[in-house]
């Protein structure tokens, strides 16, 4: 560990793995003369610092000196020389999330790769390099945020869509009714007009897209709060994630699902029952088969109270819920959940897309589940190690389409709802999902990018310049709730027309008649056993 | 006045939904009989004054959710005794069985016996708010484990039981709350993270009402108060996995 403390000594460098809310993000008040534009060689042996990632390029001409993007660096990247009345800065701290470059009001600074010292070489990705020298100079296990980055194969883009030409007109959305609303739930075996037998609680969707669990911890408390108008307002639901729900988003009763995991964040029975639904984690897809994890960083005291753990702990939420090791404890806490809420609400449980999805599924469906959430291995999180990010999980079109099959097969599709998740970027991702078997789906990283998010994966470190994944005060009023909630408010309108025109153009006046027909998907340079695996026809037949 | 519902012959949800009919109708003194493993019995039950008598065995979750009521268990009890409780007391005359007080919140627990594994992991602490979990008896591995807050209280003394008092993993990853543990613990089964010390003056006053209000609650005679046989074992560290990241 010797490395770190001498990056720590430098006052110019922050070594990430020791910041904590004292941290202004303001310039140094001295600034070395010996350092020119703030590229010096920390040392020969500082690996991970002595090649920045970016080059935070300024056109010094053009800069006005109003110091807003050395303000507004959380990253301690940008610093001011009031000697040579000049702005610098410290490269290798950028992050390349763009704040400043979106800030600057007259457009002078330009963020660029940088890549110099490493030769191009298709078997050693810089990203290795860099993850190999940043390991061996802190021995630790690389974190990160977001979703898994890797150009692995999407499924989602070598599917296309049907549409209706003479023989099957098609529906234009906006003179006759389309209908997108959606319950989620156990449907009852059969009906008889009169006598409907046992109902069970569903919810009511206006629109198939529900918010993804996002815990406040991990995202802002403006974040979460605009989530949950945006939500509120048309018609669907945000997800609390492990987090508990806040005091104040309690009056969001009816638009909210409650998720209760491992670390049983605060759980009790208020909570459970301020809720449309409540959802057990087991999985998620940017980490399938390890637990959550929020780092001490971002336990403040109003995620200290709301989580009921201490200030600055590491909220440790470890991979089995650890009374839960069979189908049939599932089963157990699926119904004491429903003991506790007296069967007024749907139980959803959600799990990564992994090899065995469908016969998961099938259990979790047997075991009492009412809603299944399958998160493919494009899913995000606020934190996670790298390798697992990357390495492990499998596509959600893939295992959505096995788990329908198998449930329609067995003849217990009806007995609960399949919302999928997982790197969920536009309506036609939705349409193609729903069409693979899915009721709905969940959105996350598209919700994070519609309110400012630039996609720098350091959800990890609390730090986040656009106020989405930090609470730390002088950050969080950069995303106020009422913006973030009508910038979700619009993603959602502007998908709505999008998946009403879609249906229109396949000749369907419902998302109902959308939902598992795979006939009107085809694949693209897809191989048999894929479009097998699909469910779904070659393009052209 | 106490009223009786017999649990013969009825499903769980039956069973809990006549408690809840009954307690909503004012009732603070149920009795129930024939209990024969139903499930959930008080889950999720807020009503303060509520006081249940549970005569029979009964079954997993028992607690589970639970925010205020009392509940007696005359025998023993199952798996998942008072999972994510929030408020409340349960007493069990007799032993109970794995994760006993999983993410508990708040309230008190008292098992008269041993216990089985997973007992306390994940328990929960904020301000005044801790919860309490107090064994007479012995219990397994991965005892405490992953605890932020509260109490754990492990005597050794009851259940006719010899051998170790606590197994394999105790502690690991613990990163809140106090266990105290009557009977030795050898440094290997500890977690990392964690220390054992011996008592001091202050644990000892606070300790003291506890153990008498345990052996009152199920009329015991047994001397608990040899103090110099306790270790409190707190974490060193509210990071134990802090430095595992590069980030």
């Amino acid at each position: 560990m010797g490395n770190t403390t001498t990056l720590s000594d430098n006052p110019r460098v922050s070594n990430p793995a020791n910041t904590n809310g004292s941290k202004s993000g303001l310039p140094p008040a001295t600034s070395p003369k010996s350092d020119l534009m703030g590229l010096q060689s920390l040392r020969p042996d500082d690996h991970f610092h002595s090649y920045p990632e970016y080059f935070v390029e300024r056109r010094h001409e053009e800069c006005i000196r109003c110091l807003v993007c050395v303000r507004q660096c959380p990253y301690d990247c940008t610093y001011y020389d009031p000697d040579r009345d000049v702005v610098y800065n410290v490269h290798q701290n950028c992050v390349n999330c763009k704040r400043c470059v979106a800030m600057c009001p007259t457009h002078c600074i330009r963020i660029e790769r940088f890549d110099s010292g490493f030769r191009d070489n298709g078997h050693w990705g810089t990203h290795l390099v860099r993850g190999l020298r940043k390991q061996a100079d802190t021995g630790g296990v690389l974190l990160t945020g977001l979703g898994n980055d890797l150009p692995y194969p999407s499924y989602f883009d070598r599917i296309v869509l049907d549409a209706s030409q003479v023989t099957n007109p098609s529906i234009d959305p906006l003179r006759e009714p389309m209908e997108l609303r959606t319950y989620l739930g156990r449907k009852p075996e059969s009906y008889r007009p009169g006598s409907p037998g046992e109902v069970f609680p569903n919810i009511l969707c206006e629109i198939p897209v529900l918010f993804a669990p996002m815990s406040f911890g991990a995202i802002s408390y403006n974040f979460q709060h605009g989530l949950a108008l945006a939500a509120q307002e048309m018609g669907t639901y945000f997800n609390t994630g492990e987090g508990g729900l806040h005091p104040d988003f309690r009056k969001f009763r009816d638009s909210v699902i409650v998720q209760v995991a491992s670390g049983r964040f605060g759980v009790d029975p208020d909570y459970l029952l301020s809720s449309a639904a409540c959802e057990i984690k087991i999985g998620q897809g940017a980490k399938p088969g390890i637990g959550g994890h929020l780092p001490g960083e971002k336990v403040n005291a109003e995620i200290s109270r709301t989580r009921m753990i201490p200030v600055g702990t590491d909220a440790l939420s470890p991979a089995p819920q650890h009374d839960i090791y069979s189908i049939e404890d599932l089963r157990l806490l699926i119904y004491a959940i429903k003991e506790a809420t007296e069967y007024t609400r749907p139980v959803s449980v959600k799990i990564a897309a992994v090899h065995n999805t469908a016969a998961i599924v099938s259990g979790i469906v047997r075991a009492g589940a009412d809603i299944v959430v399958i998160d493919g291995f494009r899913g995000g999180t606020g934190a996670a190690p790298m390798i697992i990010r990357d390495h492990v999980g499998i596509p959600v079109e893939v295992a959505l389409a096995q788990a329908d099959q198998r449930l329609r097969e067995e003849g217990i599709r009806h007995q609960a709802s399949i919302i999928a998740a997982g790197g969920i970027r536009n309506s036609a991702d939705v349409v193609k999902a729903i069409a693979l078997g899915a009721d709905a789906v969940y959105i996350a990283t598209s919700a994070m990018i519609a309110v400012g998010c630039t996609l720098c994966q350091q959800c990890h470190r609390g730090l986040c310049a656009w106020g989405i994944t930090t609470n730390r005060p002088d950050l969080l009023p950069r995303l106020p709730a009422d913006q973030a909630a009508g910038r979700l408010t619009g993603l959602l309108r502007g998908w709505q027309h999008e998946i009403q025109e879609m249906l229109g153009l396949m000749g369907l006046n419902s998302i109902e008649s959308l939902r598992g027909n795979r006939l009107k998907l085809r694949g693209v340079g897809l191989t048999q056993l894929e479009l097998q695996t699909l469910g779904i026809r070659q393009a052209g037949l | 006045m106490e009223e009786v519902i017999s649990a013969k012959d009825l499903y769980y949800r039956e069973l809990n939904a006549r408690i809840r009919q009954k307690a909503r109708a004012g009732v603070e003194h149920i009795r129930l009989t024939d209990v024969q493993g139903h499930r959930y019995i008080a889950c999720g039950l807020q009503f303060k004054n509520l006081q249940l008598r549970v005569s029979g065995v009964p079954g997993e979750d028992l607690g589970a959710f639970m925010d205020g009521p009392t509940v007696v268990v005359e025998n023993n009890a199952q798996n998942g005794v008072g999972n994510t409780m929030n408020d409340g007391r349960i007493l069990v005359h007799g032993m109970a069985g794995d994760v006993v007080g999983y993410g508990m919140r708040g309230g008190r627990i008292y098992i008269r016996d041993g216990a089985g594994y997973r007992v306390g992991i994940h328990m929960k602490g904020f301000k005044e708010k801790q919860p309490m979990l107090v064994i007479g008896g012995r219990a397994g591995k991965f005892f405490g484990e992953y605890m932020a807050g509260g109490y754990l209280i492990l005597l050794g003394a009851t259940g006719g039981s010899t051998g170790p008092v606590v197994g394999d993993y105790c502690a690991t990853g613990m990163h809140g709350g106090t266990i105290f543990i009557r009977g030795k613990v050898e440094e290997y089964k500890l977690g990392k993270e964690v220390k054992a010390f011996p008592l001091t003056p202050e644990d000892e006053s606070f300790l003291r009402p506890i153990l008498v209000d345990f052996l009152e609650s199920f009329a015991l005679d047994v001397n608990i108060f040899d103090f110099d046989s306790y270790q409190k074992i707190v974490p060193v560290s509210t990071r134990p996995y802090g430095k595992l990241y590069a980030y």
